[in-house]
């Protein structure tokens, strides 16, 4: 037995268990740990099924930012689920029916990695040979098909390719979906000034600033590991176009170290390193750094978002730099909007 | 193996319609975000699964041109959709703490049972 699908199969058991484990919990902290756990195993499913770049989104997203997020919520909206009295009998007839139709439209779908596939033979093979899209559309006669015209070895990870450059719309207008839930979280929680007495608030004391651990052995090795992610989530990001890694998982990870260091100093501190005035602004310019790349190649005689007019003479180097500079934005926004989503679940009167 | 060939797709519609049970019968509304976001998940094993291919590597393209990848697409599609889903479920927790400030509960049936109380008392 193809020993993929064996990992494969053993590890969405093992999902399964957590995600119906995570739903019976009545302690929504239980559930919130085991939606992590989930979220952790959905992450080496992804590698398993070769999607590196999901499974480094997942572990940094799914199961970090998001339960972060959860457990902060969770701070405000207590942990207590009522038991009893929501076990529905029509909803289990309508789920059960649900499952069964999908089981019978799943039925007749390729088999797990079959080559023959259509999803494998449409257009993937063409992805792959990066010889599509706004390229070939604008090659000169005189680009050869394997010249200049495409991308040769500058972009080896393909799936930075083709989310930065052939569906570069799409993941223009998913920075763009990020950024207004940023604007949302912005508008939905504004602070409060004065709090009722029956809410539940992390803050007792009711200063932001004693938000911050006492431990001495948490602040000194969580303050020394703090560069280091830095570090990395700027090797993510300049690295996506030959690894795995990119906009996305980078952002997350420079939010996570500023997250991090609010949590062990006190928000006050963070923002004396981070201003909330450059949070706020980076969100917008995240996503006018992404469309200004898009206009600046229409300015220079091309389509919108398409890079290789940049340089005419070496257009694979203008793609490359065409993707850095949309990743580069694509960073700045989730890791803005990341930072603003948790403070402001956080709380806090300020 | 031809028997376990379908097996991720039986899978993600369990995780699918545990989500879904958690989205329609359970009251908390942390649940229901929780159910959401396996309902998500759900999809994303769909997607992953199609570009699977045997004896593939990752599409990280390699100078050996007898190495065949998987399919990059989902792989963008799914990846973002990570980090969209991720905002939306913010967004969600937003509002629940919004519910919860104005309500003091995150109780689907308690909220709806103080509405119709304050709707009573304005009648």
């Amino acid at each position: 037995m193809d020993p993929v699908l064996l990992l494969d199969v053993l590890l969405l058991i093992l999902a399964v268990l957590a995600a119906v484990a995570a739903m019976l919990q009545r302690d929504l902290l239980g559930s919130v740990m085991l939606m992590g756990i989930y979220s952790l195993l959905m992450a080496v499913i992804w590698a398993n099924l070769f999607a590196m770049d999901v499974s480094f989104t997942e572990a940094s997203v799914g199961a970090g930012a998001a339960t972060v997020l959860l457990l902060m919520a969770l701070t405000r909206i207590g942990t207590r689920e009522r038991s009893g009295g929501d076990h529905s009998l029509p909803a289990l007839v309508l789920v059960v029916l649900t499952g069964v139709v999908l089981l019978y439209g799943t039925s007749e779908l390729p088999r797990f990695g079959d080559p023959q596939a259509p999803a494998q033979l449409h257009i993937a093979p063409r992805y792959l040979a990066q010889d599509i899209g706004k390229v070939s559309d604008s090659a000169t006669p005189q680009d050869s098909p394997h010249g200049e015209g495409d991308f040769g070895h500058h972009v080896p990870n393909t799936v930075t390719a083709v989310l930065a450059s052939y569906r570069g719309y799409d993941t223009m207008f998913e920075t763009a979906v990020i950024f207004s839930a940023g604007m949302c979280l912005l508008l939905l929680l504004r602070p409060i000034p004065r709090r009722s007495p029956e809410t539940v608030t992390i803050d007792e004391s009711g200063s932001t600033s004693h938000q911050k651990s006492e431990s001495v052995v948490l602040r000194t090795i969580g303050g020394m590991l703090i560069p280091y992610i830095l570090v990395f989530g700027f090797y993510v990001q300049m690295h996506g176009e030959i690894g795995p890694g990119g906009g996305f998982q980078a952002g997350v990870l420079v939010a996570a170290a500023f997250i991090l260091h609010s949590l062990l100093f006190g928000r006050a501190a963070t923002d004396r390193w981070l201003p909330r005035w450059l949070v706020d602004l980076a969100m917008s310019l995240g996503v006018l750094l992404y469309a200004g790349t898009g206009v600046a190649c229409m300015a220079m005689g091309g389509h919108f978002l398409d890079y290789s007019a940049l340089d005419r003479v070496h257009p694979a180097e203008a793609e490359a730099l065409g993707m850095t500079l949309v990743e580069a934005g694509v960073g700045l926004t989730v890791a803005s909007v990341v930072l603003t989503i948790v403070r402001k679940v956080q709380g806090g009167t300020r | 193996m031809t028997l376990l060939g379908l097996f991720n797709h039986w899978a993600f519609v369990i995780i699918m319609m545990v989500g879904l049970y958690a989205i329609i019968a359970r009251n908390n509304l942390v649940k229901k975000i929780l159910g959401l976001g396996l309902f998500q998940t759900g999809i994303f094993l769909m997607y992953i699964t199609l570009g699977v291919r045997d004896g593939a590597a990752a599409p990280i393209l390699q100078d050996d041109p007898a190495v065949i990848y998987a399919n990059p697409l989902p792989h963008v599609l799914i990846l973002t959709a990570i980090v969209v889903s991720v905002s939306t479920m913010a967004v969600a927790l937003a509002l629940a703490i919004g519910i919860r400030e104005s309500y003091g509960t995150v109780e689907a049936d308690e909220v709806a049972a103080l509405d119709q109380q304050s709707q009573e008392v304005g009648c």
